[in-house]
């Protein structure tokens, strides 16, 4: 789960995170009372939780109250990326010296969070390890120790921090490790850290990301989560703890298991089609989660056909024939169907599908070339 | 001979009592592994499918009592990194974790003290490891195993299932599949069960299933150039995946460029790899494999 900037900041405030002073806007009046409270030049940033905001026109700068009003009144209501902006943040403009990097994240090769520091602040730093690894600066952290001042020490002199700024520096770094690990955060992220021309440190930008796993140790962020950049199709699968993302093809897939949903994707493009989304279904699926699926899988028009692999350990493949039948006759869909299951109960699982006319298959290259074979033959 | 499981294993099962860890240890127990206790705190001095298996409530005290020298979790996922360091700190040094959604920050916690307690741990996130013939600690379908000379290693479940199946299909069995599990942060990964596999005289070939996320099927082919004498075959699966987005597994994702099926393909092939395209593309390397070597040796 992703925390919009404004919540960000929040959580680093509540640790002491040095932040612009500012607040949340929803209209344009709002908005002009902030910048007036603020008394200078303020920024407006939209809250939408998606990359490239500022380029696609999210974040303007002002001189004056009126000015905020005008340019509010421009953004609130717009869509950024396809995203409708529904909040501002209003914050105070700061006069910046320097834009350093500076996150934590988990480092899945070396099984450690890691702190990452650059002087390259300001842009992604992925596009900074990209072109100049060297200037990414970063230190592993034993969760048994925690993060260390001399650690931190290493980061600050390899990115040469102003030696006037280490105490404060060190502070923050020990605080946005706090509030990762309050958090259960698989990321935490100020981008940009500036050190204004009166040379002191703040949070300019903030970013968060919450293990979705651990969710159940934070009930209070559970409604917050912004779901207005995700697809609506996501979403619904969620609710039925299927797993769903779709692609740009026409051959829709529901299958069992994620590793194997991967490889009926693969399949069906080494057969000349495209698949229209990963979906896996889980261990022991019911009926009902079949039939939840496939609603899913069928709301996306450009599905031609939908090809079903079902391998069946903990699933039993009857119980799954008899949910495809059962919503079948329900939507009465005018695409066809591929059907492969094998495994637990699979003799009967065939027996159900076959008295129900549907195509069948014994293996899944079968299953594939037929579905490809199908979308072909409608070309 | 086999690796981690055979005749000698004493298997504990934490969380013995709840659905799923019953049904599998029934399962398990139908295999002929040596199930010899089961841990569900609060339910200690109980005794589980008809009296066959006595259950304690803690593991300190079942391998105090029977000698327990494996353990295998089933315990639900705010819980199980718990039920990992329980079963460490009892001395168990071969624990298997089929739990699924554990937060990942617990389980760099959990990596720290296993790495310094010796422990081998197998997932989480796994369906567990069988010796065809001889053990099951996990949930893997027995029915669609035979004993052979075929080591398996994965990061998946029923994709495992299906190679497991395309092999039984072709007449080829296995002497111990692995599923080391499908999150960003486990105990064990590719490269130390290839090294068990390459040490095991009745392992001949090894099939290594991996996918997209990560870097360890990178790791995994330096270590074959560098450390293995018996053929590899591969296969990976995300090959259609976009980038960004989680596909099912926690640790099946492309991030900032790393993790692509391509990369992957391309680092095993180097290293002397067969990759395959599709699962029912397994059986048919091997077999392509051994007519070779049929060819050398006459």
């Amino acid at each position: 789960m992703r925390l919009h900037e404004y919540q960000s900041k929040d959580v680093f405030a509540q640790h002491q995170i040095p932040i612009p002073r500012g607040r949340l806007a929803s209209t344009p009046e709002e908005a002009k009372l902030i910048a007036e409270e603020l008394n200078g030049p303020v920024v407006l940033k939209a809250q939408v939780l998606v990359g490239g905001r500022g380029k696609a026109g999210g974040v303007r700068l002002v001189n004056t109250p009126k000015e905020a009003e005008e340019e509010a009144s421009k953004i609130l209501g717009n869509r950024i990326k396809d995203i409708p902006v529904r909040r501002l943040l209003i914050e105070e403009g700061v006069n910046i010296q320097q834009e350093i990097y500076l996150g934590m994240t988990i480092d899945r090769e070396g099984g450690e969070t890691v702190m990452i520091a650059s002087a390259e602040g300001g842009v992604e730093i992925e596009e900074v390890a990209r072109v100049s690894p060297e200037k990414i600066a970063r230190v592993g952290i034993n969760p048994l120790l925690g993060l260390r001042d001399f650690q931190i020490r290493n980061l600050a002199a390899e990115i040469e921090i102003p030696r006037a700024l280490w105490r404060p520096f060190i502070a923050i770094c020990h605080n946005l490790y706090a509030s990762y690990q309050g958090l259960d955060s698989t990321l935490a992220e100020i981008n940009p850290l500036v050190i204004t021309t009166d040379n002191r440190i703040i949070a300019l930008d903030g970013k968060i990301i919450i293990d979705d796993n651990a969710l159940f140790r934070h009930p209070d962020l559970m409604d917050k989560r912004d779901t207005s950049a995700e697809i609506p199709e996501e979403i619904e699968a969620r609710k039925f703890g299927l797993s769903y993302i779709k692609l740009d093809g026409n051959i829709g897939c529901l299958v069992n298991g994620a590793g194997l949903a991967m490889a009926s994707m693969d399949i069906i493009k080494h057969k000349g089609g495209l698949p229209a989304n990963f979906l896996d279904i889980g261990g022991g699926a019911s009926a009902e989660k079949v039939a939840a699926a496939l609603r899913i899988i069928l709301s996306d028009l450009q599905v031609k056909t939908v090809l079903i692999n079902i391998f069946g350990g903990i699933t039993r493949c009857d119980e799954v024939a008899y949910g495809i039948k059962q919503t079948l006759e329900e939507l009465k869909p005018e695409i066809p169907f591929v059907i492969r299951l094998v495994g637990t109960n699979d003799v009967k699982g065939r027996q159900i599908l076959a008295e129900a006319n549907l195509t069948t298959a014994e293996s899944l290259q079968e299953a594939a070339e037929k579905a490809v074979n199908l979308v072909k033959e409608m070309a | 001979m086999s690796i981690l499981i055979n005749g000698s294993t004493r298997l504990l099962v934490q969380g013995i009592t709840g659905q799923e860890g019953l049904f599998h240890t029934h399962q398990m127990l139908n295999c002929g592994t040596n199930i010899v206790a089961g841990v569900t705190p609060g339910r200690g001095g109980e005794w589980v499918l008809d009296g066959k298996i006595p259950v304690f409530n803690s593991v300190r005290t079942g391998v105090d009592v029977t000698g327990a020298n494996t353990s295998v979790i089933f315990v639900p996922a705010r819980f199980a990194g718990d039920a990992i360091l329980e079963a460490a700190d009892a001395g168990i040094k071969l624990i298997v974790c089929i739990t699924e959604g554990i937060p990942v920050n617990d389980m760099l916690t959990v990596k720290q003290v296993i790495r310094a307690r010796d422990v081998c741990l197998i997932g989480p996130n796994s369906p567990g490891l069988i010796t065809p013939g001889s053990a099951k600690v996990g949930i893997i379908p027995s029915s669609i195993t035979q004993k052979g000379n075929i080591g398996v290693v994965s990061r998946s479940g029923t994709l495992t299932y299906e190679i497991l199946y395309a092999l039984k299909q072709a007449g080829i069995g296995t002497s111990t599949c692995v599923g080391i599990g499908g999150d960003p942060v486990i105990g064990t990964n590719f490269s130390e069960i290839l090294s068990y596999f390459e040490g095991d005289s009745q392992t001949d070939v090894v099939v290594m299933i991996g996918e997209i996320g990560g870097r360890e099927e990178e790791k995994a082919a330096a270590f074959i150039s560098e450390h293995m004498t018996k053929p590899v075959i591969g296969f990976i699966a995300g090959q259609a995946a976009p980038t960004n987005k989680r596909m099912g597994h926690a640790g099946a994702i492309i991030e900032g460029g790393v993790g692509t099926a391509q990369a992957k393909t391309e680092a095993l092939q180097k290293a002397g790899v067969q990759v395959a395209l599709y699962p029912e593309q397994v059986p048919e390397l091997i077999k392509k494999l051994f007519i070779n070597d049929a060819a050398l040796t006459n």
